[in-house]
């Protein structure tokens, strides 16, 4: 039998109603007030109970006090400057003068009157200039990294330089776009402080405590010698960089630049004239980056519909398919002429002779085999390799796989306790190799032009977006053998991490169900190739 | 089959699933099953959209297409005393795009248990009000991706909720109007690094917590017999609008109003119940356009009480 409804608003009604229950209600009107009350208060505490903060891998980064202190450095081989002081920088006045005493002045009572936000940034940039603005390029790179919607005619808008805050916003800082401006950003670094080790062994300012010694070192102290300061070196060169890479984040960077003087200042290891020149000498460096820049090809990588066209022609009459968009509606492909970008390690030339041989014919067994595998990823995976995918897509909004190495380089750097301009060095061989890593093989995907396998099986689902250009070679697969052979060199101790990462990075994309075997471990072997060529790069620039 | 089955927070493109979907299954309505007996069955449910709201802005996305989402759910309400129920609910849910390359994901999704309680109630000008009062949790059962919106079967934060509920009845009249608090745990996932509107270095995602509201009225000849309609709301306090052309995340802000229609009805005296409703949404942020469907069969008893066995 069915039960009789229970439907309480009505039986407790009637319930109150009857006299002889007087004292039920009572009672179970105290009960009710007190889950009311209960319920009143959860409902109160519940927004405020366990606040909700996030405890982020670099906010907990120490303040940088490196092994060696690399004062030499000023004889170190530069990249771009035919000299180290190729970018002149007046001799400092005298530390006597009434000026710089001034200046003394000034962080004493600066350090006097000290606030809890000046403590937080201190804190923050103590950890290290180099490191902070690898990380603020890195945050510029996913914010830009956004594929522009389409026109209400199917076609796509291209980013423009001029106009960068119009949509759609100037960059699109794709991987190669990134790799690009991590190289220079990163490279431009390491030469200025290599000018500015130089000067500072050249004019000799002592710190600004031994003039005054009312003045406390709030950070610790590397090297005798203040002026031009490495710091601000850093970030005048970072700035200069970063403002021709993301143009429309000018009033970003000069906050953030702001910040970092701001700090250093307080430090007591630098005077306002230590920190003015070092910010016009990273500058002036940064300029002669800057013009070779402008002249590196990057600008015409889009290409032209003329060389979709032609791209797909040459596949075609090689009897291949041509790579298609995958994407609605089409949209032209990412960079073909990046591959001609003038890189650091390899000329053009080198880049066409490294060229690996064409990847399996899409009439071949092999080829066969190596997409009936993909397929295989694409219908069975597991948590597992879904989580390797999901790690190491790097994909739109993101830093980009270049990014996520820096990202690890970073975090291993800061354990290795490296000077500022070695820090520097690091990173700019680091992303040399992977900024070459990315011409060549971009070289070869538009010298071979290959389909992706959804394009080919569209039975083939892919764990992560599949990126619109073509497979042949893998990017994350070049990228990830570059940079672990190179930090393999730096960080010895850690090159069977960076190995065993790098083959994850690279088999993601074949459990991701977007890329071949073939692709995966050629481009491998090409990453792996560059990065040599950075380390052979670093066994003769003077620092090791 | 007491309970009325609100299968009405089912939102079924689950991008849309903010806080868990299917929470709240007879936690917005103001019935219930009495002492000992219970109730339980099985709801399947699609939706689709194929418009969806980027930060504010209406868009479609022909990499998308439709985005269909299609579920399976036991239920079932237990009446441990007079004023008070546990109910509980377990969808299984697939999704899947009808453009583009992204792989369909399906799996069970998170477990909801919630305790509802009658506070007390009078009768007012003729009318019978009711307040009651339901908590309720919610914990993911499955290892499901969070981080692969908007083919993600949910968002796999653990949930405490709160919820208020005055009901009133006036001959075949009735209505019902609920808001709750839901306090969201923060999620992982399986990147170590993610933008917001800055770059966040960690594998943790903070939740905004999530505030929802629901009025349903219509016409209730007996808890078996009901015809209504119903308008809800929910938004996440806090939470970042996806940028121009990128795909959402779990903690977006996110907003969705819906309006549906519903009804219930008994078959004869077997403890037989049907239940289905339509919703459509009509207002929303950083969540799909959804128009869903479900049905539902549900079977209620009377647990016996221990009695002595002799052998």
């Amino acid at each position: 039998m069915k039960p009789m409804h229970n439907f309480p608003s009505t039986q407790s009604a009637l319930k109150a109603l009857t006299k002889n229950n007087l004292r039920s209600k009572r009672k179970l009107f105290h009960m009710r007030n007190t889950i009311l009350m209960a319920a009143f208060a959860a409902l109160i505490l519940l927004p405020t109970a366990c606040k909700k903060e996030l405890e982020q891998e670099n906010m907990q980064f120490p303040a940088l006090e490196p092994l060696r202190s690399d004062t030499g450095a000023g004889t170190w081989k530069t990249i771009l400057l035919s000299r180290p002081d190729q970018i002149p920088v007046a001799a400092p006045v005298a530390v006597t003068s009434p000026d710089y005493r001034l200046e003394l002045q000034e962080i004493v009572s600066r350090q006097e009157r000290m606030e809890e936000t000046d403590e937080d940034n201190l804190k923050y940039w103590a950890a290290g200039t180099v490191l902070r603005w690898n990380e603020i390029m890195r945050e510029l790179v996913a914010k830009y990294n956004l594929p522009p919607y389409q026109n209400p005619d199917g076609s796509y808008p291209f980013p423009d330089a001029n106009n960068p805050l119009a949509y759609p916003y100037f960059p699109f800082a794709n991987p190669p776009y990134a790799a690009r401006a991590y190289a220079y950003a990163s490279a431009a670094v390491y030469d200025a402080l290599v000018a500015a080790a130089h000067y500072r062994s050249l004019y000799r300012r002592p710190l600004p405590s031994r003039t005054n010694p009312k003045i406390k070192h709030l950070i610790p102290v590397t090297g005798d010698w203040t002026y031009p300061s490495d710091d601000l070196t850093a970030a005048g060169a970072s700035v200069a960089i970063l403002s021709l890479m993301f143009p429309g984040e000018q009033d970003y960077l000069q906050r953030r630049l702001n910040a970092c003087r701001d700090a250093i200042l307080l430090s007591g290891t630098c005077s306002r004239s230590d920190a003015a020149a070092g910010e016009a000498l990273g500058r002036g460096v940064a300029a002669v980056f800057i013009a070779r820049a402008r002249t590196d090809r990057a600008g015409a990588s889009a290409g032209t519909p003329a060389l979709w066209q032609q791209l797909e022609q040459k596949a075609i009459q090689a009897g291949e398919t041509p790579w298609k968009s995958l994407e609605t509606p089409p949209r032209p492909p990412m960079l073909p002429a990046f591959g001609k970008v003038k890189g650091f390690l390899l000329d053009s030339l080198e880049v066409v002779n490294n060229r690996p041989p064409a990847p399996p014919s899409v009439h071949s067994e092999q080829f066969r085999k190596e997409l009936a595998e993909v397929l295989q990823y694409s219908l069975n995976p597991t948590r597992e390799r879904v989580a390797i995918v999901h790690f190491w897509a790097d994909g739109a909004g993101t830093y980009t796989p270049p990014g996520h190495w820096n990202a690890i380089a970073c975090s291993d750097f800061v354990k290795e306790r490296f000077s500022e301009v070695r820090w520097a060095r690091n990173l700019a061989l680091l992303n040399m190799a992977m900024f070459d890593a990315a011409i060549c093989c971009w070289d070869a995907k538009y010298a071979y032009f290959n389909p992706r396998p959804s394009q080919v099986d569209a039975a083939i689902k892919t764990h992560t977006g599949v990126p619109n250009f073509p497979a042949f070679t893998s990017g994350h697969s070049t990228f990830s053998g570059a940079a672990a052979t190179f930090l393999a060199h730096v960080v010895p101790s850690r090159a069977g991490s960076y190995k065993s990462m790098a083959s994850e990075a690279s088999v993601s994309r074949l459990y991701g169900a977007i890329h071949y075997r073939s692709d995966i471990e050629v481009g491998m072997n090409m990453g792996n190739m560059l990065g040599g060529m950075a380390v052979q790069r670093a066994l003769t620039d003077g620092a090791e | 089959m007491k309970p009325y089955f609100k299968f009405v927070l089912i939102s079924a493109s689950m991008w849309i699933s903010i806080w868990n979907p299917l929470h709240g299954q007879t936690e917005t309505d103001g019935l219930w099953m009495p002492k000992r007996n219970f109730c339980g069955g099985l709801i399947a449910g699609a939706s689709s959209w194929t418009h969806y709201w980027e930060g504010t802005l209406h868009r479609n996305n022909q990499n998308i297409g439709t985005l269909s989402s299609s579920f399976l759910m036991a239920m079932g309400n237990y009446g441990v005393g007079e004023n008070t129920n546990i109910i509980f609910s377990l969808p299984y849910i697939s999704n899947k795009a009808s453009a583009g390359t992204l792989a369909p994901q399906q799996g069970l999704q998170d477990l909801n248990l919630s305790v509802k309680q009658y506070l007390g109630g009078r009768n007012w000008k003729g009318s019978t009000v009711g307040l009651t009062a339901v908590g309720g949790v919610s914990t993911p059962l499955s290892n499901y991706v969070a981080d692969f919106l908007p083919l993600a079967i949910g968002v796999r934060s653990r949930t405490l909720s709160l919820r208020l509920l005055g009901d009133l009845q006036r001959g075949k009249f009735f209505a019902t109007a609920s808001a709750a608090y839901v306090r969201r745990a923060s999620i992982e996932i399986d990147r170590t690094a993610y933008y917001t509107t800055e770059m966040v270095y960690s594998n943790q995602v903070i939740m905004p917590d999530v505030f929802t509201w629901m009025v349903r009225t219509g016409y209730r000849k007996d808890p078996d017999h009901i015809v209504e309609f119903f308008v809800d709301r929910m938004n996440t306090l806090g939470g970042f609008d996806m940028r121009r052309n990128d795909m959402p995340f779990p903690s977006n802000n996110m907003e969705q109003t819906r309006i549906g229609l519903g009804a219930k009805w008994a078959l004869g005296k077997q403890g037989l119940s049907f239940m289905g409703n339509v919703s459509r949404v009509v207002a929303g942020r950083n969540m799909g356009q959804a128009s869903a469907a479900m049905a539902g069969l549900v079977w209620q008893f009377a647990v016996p009480r221990k009695t002595k066995t002799y052998n």
